[in-house]
């Protein structure tokens, strides 16, 4: 059938070979380190890289690479081999995986460059402390621990001078490592590139809003790989402009995300990588398109606290506040803000036994949304990368049955 | 020796035996995790009690917590959800797990106990401006006590709190060693309710309690034998299962010493008393045993555990660990090959909402026993 080709070359995003070159260059640089002589962090996906991209370090990101992993279904095979050591199949996916990778070399891109250091910070969870520590004992490493206080109800004066003072360790840590004086001049740049690329994301993902969507979330958690890895750089700039101008050309042409976008959804949690393109293509089957999640505009969600031209001193603040480290009821607010801005009929929740921190606290979550905006909710269990532990067709009945009652309802 | 009675009823009954404190015009205050600056919770005037998990069923937490959450946390809730926690006036929340953080939200969104306060430690413990940190939290933590009790915490009464709890420490560590020496004078079982009742009972009278179970101990205690059965060491977040000990001792072992948050880890490192209060608190906090939610170095725990087993000749470690209990998860596999690497065997037992059956208990305890 030539038209529905047809439909489907048009519907697909010209941006995302472009992303897959950068991607993939990326990795061929770190992979190749050695070779040029730069040093390798491995860092955590909230850690603050500015200061890594200012001393020429290539940041490596191995809750990136769990991503990978899990999308090329290699998750439940690494896992295992962190089972054999003793570790319980009960933690964070993530963990398991990277902890069996570096064991076997195994993974989609054969392993990530041996780290020279490791940069962690707590902004996420406390699994990454566990983790790195893990990772610091086997290649014998120094670690830097960033510790941003949980923010339950405040960002409290004490928490503040705390991270401010960190930001100068963190510095310091990094002349020793590097064996070069910090470049004060150069953070200033990448501070501000790092603010202008987070500005562009969540623009990005603002064009979610029209209807229909341009874009569903499985996009979003696709191109979020950028604005993770690379920000701070000129290239994500220029490459989330051309992303940008892509999706608002898509709206100006009415290309819709899924071809008949009915029913709008709010995702909640991290992604269920070795089932993007499945759960995309049946909830596109029930006409509902997944416009927004809660995760990928974590990278973006602390811009209010940033300052362009006091960037190592704001980002102290932004750095702590970023949507996982706040409390529960912070993340309703924020959830709430979310259903009205994309106007959702219905709220997706990934239950993550990967991840308390994210998925601890979200039945909480779902019956505020209910009680506040009426609106149904589905709940899916998963382990983010280790395909073993889910169930297709339990998952398929039950999200029929909640698509049924959005049917109802509108 | 009839002392130990006191200890098992509170132990037993930790509810009741706080009414009855309440009833009596004590404020109680409940909080988690042996990270808990309780000298400052007991300067303020105000009762401390460890909360632990539930020994029933766990309903009511099921609405707020998945399945996947360690039995402590959904315990806790369930106990203050199904209202048998109603003699307390407030809860205090220490930052440490993900599961405990998450909790600390839960609990404050739909519990109503009064007094509420999270003290957000920091996670690294071995960077000046980290216990700088530890240091102001807690300066914050003593006024926060003071504004939502309406009472005044003077540095006298911290220092009179300091005094209590090195005494407490003291004594808790004397009991141990003591049983160390000789493991009859006590049963495994005496020496959990011991430690259970030390976190709940009234402090000074605890105090009073337990020199007269020492002297009693001096006399011999029970005067069990001892010779011949297996010295181990038990490895873990809390032992809130008495029946481990018993069935350790009925299979040819004896629990000599521990590395548990309800055990040496409450009780190691005393307070310096002559220094600034507050900074002496959060230094000796800082400086304790450590939990795996801290980080004080890459190996301290699994250097900790072997310099352990060896300073109480024990001959193998049971790591008794809490499913989901994700920090201790994450350490288990290296403690455990430092202790390989040492030669000293050890056993991993998991445990959910209860343990597993008596026979099969026994029965591989019996098997490690042998081994050793
Ligand atoms: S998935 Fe959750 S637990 Fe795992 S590293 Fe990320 S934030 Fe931490
Ligand atoms: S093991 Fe440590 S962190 Fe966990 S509850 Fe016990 S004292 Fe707290
Ligand atoms: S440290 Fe472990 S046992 Fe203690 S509350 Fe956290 S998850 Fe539960």
């Amino acid at each position: 059938m030539a038209g529905e080709a047809q439909e489907k070359e048009k519907r697909k995003m010209k941006s995302a070979k472009k992303m897959r070159d950068i991607m993939t260059n990326y990795y061929i640089e770190a992979k190749t380190a050695g070779e040029t002589g730069k040093k390798v962090a491995w860092i955590t996906s909230g850690g603050p890289v500015e200061p890594l991209i200012a001393m020429d370090v290539i940041p490596v990101y191995p809750e990136n690479h769990g991503a990978m992993i899990g999308a090329s279904k290699m998750g439940g095979e690494l896992c295992e081999r962190a089972e054999e050591l003793g570790y319980s199949g009960d933690i964070c996916s993530y963990a398991r995986s990277d902890i069996g990778c570096s064991l076997v070399d195994g993974g989609p891109i054969g392993g990530l460059p041996k780290p020279d250091m490791l940069i962690c910070c707590n902004n996420i969870c406390g699994t990454v402390l566990k983790w790195y520590e893990v990772q610091a004992r086997y290649y014998d490493i120094p670690l830097f621990i960033f510790d941003t206080p949980f923010c339950h109800t405040e960002y409290a004066d004490e928490a503040k001078k705390y991270v401010r003072k960190q930001i100068d360790e963190y510095t310091g840590f990094l002349e020793g490592v590097c064996g070069k004086k910090f470049d004060h001049d150069r953070i200033k740049e990448v501070g501000r590139l790092s603010v202008e690329g987070q500005q562009l994301w969540q623009e990005v993902l603002d064009t979610a809003m029209n209807k229909p969507s341009p874009m569903t979330c499985f996009d979003a958690f696709f191109f979020l790989a950028l604005i993770v890895t690379l920000r701070g750089t000129q290239e994500t700039i220029d490459f989330y402009r051309d992303l940008l101008e892509e999706m608002r050309g898509r709206v100006a042409e009415g290309i819709s995300a899924i071809p008949n976008e009915r029913y709008r959804l709010l995702w909640d949690n991290l992604p269920i990588w070795y089932r993007i393109k499945w759960l995309s293509e049946k909830f596109a089957s029930h006409d509902a398109c997944l416009v927004a999640d809660t995760y990928t505009s974590a990278w973006c969600g602390s811009l209010k606290y940033m300052d362009e031209n006091n960037f190592l001193d704001s980002m102290a603040e932004g750095y702590t506040r970023i949507y996982l480290n706040i409390g529960v009821d912070e993340m309703i607010k924020i959830v709430l803000e979310m259903v009205d801005k994309y106007d959702v009929d219905g709220f997706v929740m990934h239950s993550n036994r990967s991840c308390k921190p994210y998925s601890l606290g979200q039945y909480d979550i779902q019956r505020a949304v209910q009680r506040e905006k009426g609106i149904p909710s589905l709940i899916i269990e998963s382990h983010m990368v280790d395909e073993r532990s889910f169930s297709e067709s339990q998952t398929e009945t039950r999200i029929d049955a909640f698509m049924e009652m959005i049917r109802q309802k509108k | 020796m009839e002392v130990l009675n006191d200890f098992y009823r509170v132990a037993e009954n930790p509810y009741e035996y706080s009414r009855e404190l309440k009833k009596s015009g004590k404020r109680i205050i409940g909080y988690f995790c042996s990270y808990t600056p309780e000298e400052i919770i007991s300067a303020s005037g105000v009762h401390p009690i460890r909360l632990f998990g539930t020994g029933g069923d766990i309903t009511l937490a099921d609405s707020h917590l998945q399945p996947y959450c360690c039995s402590l946390v959904r315990g806790a809730l369930e106990e203050a959800l199904e209202g048998r926690l109603d003699f307390l006036d407030g809860t205090v929340f220490p930052h440490t797990c993900d599961s405990i953080q998450r909790l600390s939200d839960i609990w404050r969104l739909n519990t109503n106990f009064g007094f509420f306060a999270d003290v957000v430690l920091p996670v690294k413990l071995n960077t000046e401006s980290s216990r700088e940190y530890f240091a102001d939290i807690l300066k914050k933590f003593r006024l926060d006590l003071e504004r939502g009790l309406g009472v005044t915490i003077t540095d006298d009464k911290l220092k009179t709190a300091i005094t209590r709890y090195n005494n407490i420490r003291r004594s808790l560590k004397a009991l141990y060693e003591m049983h160390s020496k000789e493991p009859g004078i006590l049963s495994g079982r005496d020496l959990w309710a011991v430690t259970r009742a030390s976190m709940i009972m009234e402090r000074d009278d605890l105090l009073v309690k337990l020199s007269l179970l020492k002297e009693a101990l001096k006399k011999g205690g029970r005067s069990g034998k001892s010779e011949g059965k297996k010295r181990l060491v038990l490895a873990g977040s809390v032992c809130d299962h008495p029946n481990v000990y018993t069935i350790i001792e009925d299979s040819g072992g004896v629990v000599v010493w521990d590395d548990l948050c309800t055990g040496s880890r409450y009780f190691e490192g005393t307070i310096e008393e002559n220094g600034n209060p507050v900074e002496s608190i959060a230094a000796r906090y800082a400086e304790r045993l450590v939990c795996p939610a801290k980080h004080l170095s890459n190996t301290a725990r699994g250097d900790n555990i072997v310099r352990i087993v060896k300073k109480h000749d024990a001959g193998g470690v049971v790591f008794l660990l809490l499913k989901f209990c994700d920090p201790h998860d994450f350490d288990y596999p290296y403690m455990k090959e430092f202790l390989d690497r040492e030669n000293i065997p050890s056993m991993l037992l998991e445990v959910e909402d209860s343990l597993p059956s008596e026979a099969q208990l026994k029965t591989r305890f019996e098997t490690f026993i042998h081994m050793l």
